[in-house]
């Protein structure tokens, strides 16, 4: 029987791997892929929530928030390439002009 | 139909911005390289927003099917985030243009930014709230990293853009939970679940994660790492507008959702943001002496200030609420000043920032140096200026708020602060140096800078103006 807390702990449990991995990994790709894992992990709690309270408005939401990532996305890798372009790297230890 | 025309026109300011930007759009599709046009657009479609904010602001009430709400609180805030907008854009033109980033693009960012906090501040349903962070969010990621052939100005975009994101997911996270335990967005539908809510462990962890994202717009510790490194990098008056109108928004944000839709209670979260708003103001205030770049300096400044307007937050009464309302208008005059000073004083190839860089500035242009020295007296929170009113406020807020300690970590760390805004006054007139502007300042930027320096004393002469329309709010 799959229940509400199965959904809800899945998804917390998919935040906190992405949040570990923003915090621990140097990649910027990887980092924002981390970023969109912890995106999706609340997708998934609004998606459980929805379903089990039987009302739309979490699955709105899911398509603004998926909306919203792929913006974002656009916004963030145009970032990335441009500092590429720079340093020739992606590596967040070596982007270090600004005391971080 | 009739009734989505009504809702058009109720929430006039927030339509007449998102035209301009479609506008912008389209100039700047057909007139490719003559930004002038475009910036002279966004200009009055900002001011026209402006006005019929303030026009709009007696009516209360609610569109789009309770999405939104207009008038009072909504048009205030976007009265302010219009004119700060225009400001900022009306600093830019001769800044950019020395640069060499007169762009087109930086009105449509700019004026969708400001569509953005709009939304924030208009917001009655937690999609809308979400939406409005995150329109604002991604334009100023752009506009962070205009210049992008400068290797500071990419880094404060990437590390603005990871870290925004990031704080994103805690935002959404909490969102969803506080759906959760609702079995709603809309703002209304949360306020009447309390008090039986208050204590639902769903409900503290989403509100919880929701003080984690907005904390991190607003800069206050311990989520403002990325505050110095983007105000620093980003162009300067980029900075200018992230710092004033950004940051009131995501305040905006905080009032809207912990002070009117959590009902005032919740003396748990209270808590919380009361240690936030202490901790704000001692770090961003002992670090910001330690600084010697100026940028860096006013986004530590920018922290503390946080700080305040937290604690009338935290707070959590009536003057508390008119309190960051008032302090929020005035730090936006006064900080858009400073930063314009800074972009006048500042070279095309982001040299003279140093505190140095201002020794003598009162010889070479006495009219600059005397209004950087009213944008730092404000920031001090000299009597005269609006600054003082707006600490006097949020410290009164926090004394009746039973938060008396709080009151006294503010006072103490005021006296902190002065010390370093007050280094630049005696820099400017007391040593001796052959600082300059880094060119003739152009008529607009003067202007500009001149009617900010002459609100924020207009303010601190008469705060009364402010406080009557924050006492209509909802």
């Amino acid at each position: 029987m799959v229940t509400l807390t199965s959904y809800l702990i899945l998804s917390a449990a998919m935040f906190i791997i992405g949040a570990t991995g923003v915090l621990v990994r140097r990649n910027a790709i990887i980092v924002f892929m981390s970023i969109e894992l912890m995106l999706n992990s609340v997708n998934l709690t609004l998606v459980a929530f929805s379903a089990f309270l039987g009302d739309s408005t979490g699955q709105a939401l899911v398509f603004f928030v998926m909306t919203v990532a792929a913006a974002e996305a656009a916004v963030g890798l145009a970032i990335v390439i441009a500092l590429f372009r720079r340093k020739q790297t992606v590596n967040l230890d070596e982007i270090n002009i600004l005391k971080w | 139909m009739n009734t989505y025309l009504t809702d058009i026109l109720q929430s006039g300011a927030l339509m007449i911005t998102t035209i301009t930007g479609i506008v912008l759009l389209l100039v700047e599709a057909n007139r490719r390289g003559r930004p002038a046009t475009s910036f002279a657009l966004a200009i009055v479609g900002l001011l026209a927003a402006g006005m019929t904010a303030l026009i709009q602001m007696p009516a209360h009430g609610t569109g789009f099917s309770g999405m939104v709400q207009t008038g009072g609180f909504a048009s205030f805030f976007a009265a302010l985030f219009a004119v700060a907008g225009a400001m900022t854009i009306a600093l830019s033109r001769s800044y950019l243009a020395r640069i060499g980033w007169f762009r087109g693009e930086y009105a449509i960012l700019t004026v969708f930014a400001v569509v953005g906090m709009m939304l924030i501040a208009a917001s009655n349903d937690l999609i809308i709230l979400f939406l409005g962070v995150e329109l604002m969010s991604v334009c100023l990621y752009v506009l962070a990293g205009l210049a992008r052939v400068r290797d500071r100005s990419n880094e404060a975009a990437l590390k603005y853009f990871l870290l925004g994101a990031f704080a994103t997911g805690f935002l959404l996270y909490g969102i969803a939970l506080i759906y959760g335990a609702v079995g709603s967005t809309n703002f209304e539908a949360i306020s009447a679940a309390f008090p039986a809510i208050s204590a639902h462990i769903m409900f503290l962890a989403g509100a919880g994660l929701v003080v984690v994202g907005l904390s991190f717009k607003v800069s206050a510790v311990p989520f403002h790492m990325w505050a110095p490194d983007v105000y620093e990098g980003a162009p300067t008056t980029v900075s200018a507008l992230m710092s004033t109108a950004a940051k009131a928004a995501a305040f905006s944000g905080f009032l809207v959702l912990f002070v009117r839709t959590f009902h005032f209670v919740g003396a748990g979260l209270n808590t919380v943001l009361a240690v936030i708003a202490a901790a704000s103001m001692i770090l961003g205030n002992v670090v910001a002496i330690a600084q010697t770049n100026i940028k860096r300096m006013l986004a530590y400044s920018s922290i503390a200030h946080a700080g305040y307007m937290l604690a009338g937050v935290a707070a959590a009464n009536a003057i508390g609420l008119m309190g960051v309302a008032f302090y929020l208008v005035a730090y936006a005059f006064m900080n858009i000043g400073a930063f314009a000073v800074v972009s006048m004083v500042e070279d095309d190839h982001e040299q003279h920032l140093t505190l140095d860089d201002y020794a003598g500035l009162s010889k070479q242009r006495p009219l600059v140096a005397a209004l950087m020295a009213v944008f730092m007296f404000a920031l001090a929170g000299v009597p005269p200026f609006a600054g003082f009113f707006g600490k006097y406020y949020v410290f009164l807020a926090a004394v009746e708020g039973k938060m008396t300690w709080l009151a006294i970590v503010g006072v103490l760390t005021s006296l902190i602060s002065a010390y370093y805004y007050l280094r630049i006054v005696v820099l400017m007139y007391f040593r001796d140096g052959a600082a300059d502007v880094a060119a003739k300042p152009s008529v607009l930027t003067m202007v500009t800078v001149v009617l900010a320096a002459l609100l924020v004393l207009q303010l601190g002469i008469t705060p009364s103006v402010v406080v009557q329309a924050a006492q209509r709010f909802f």
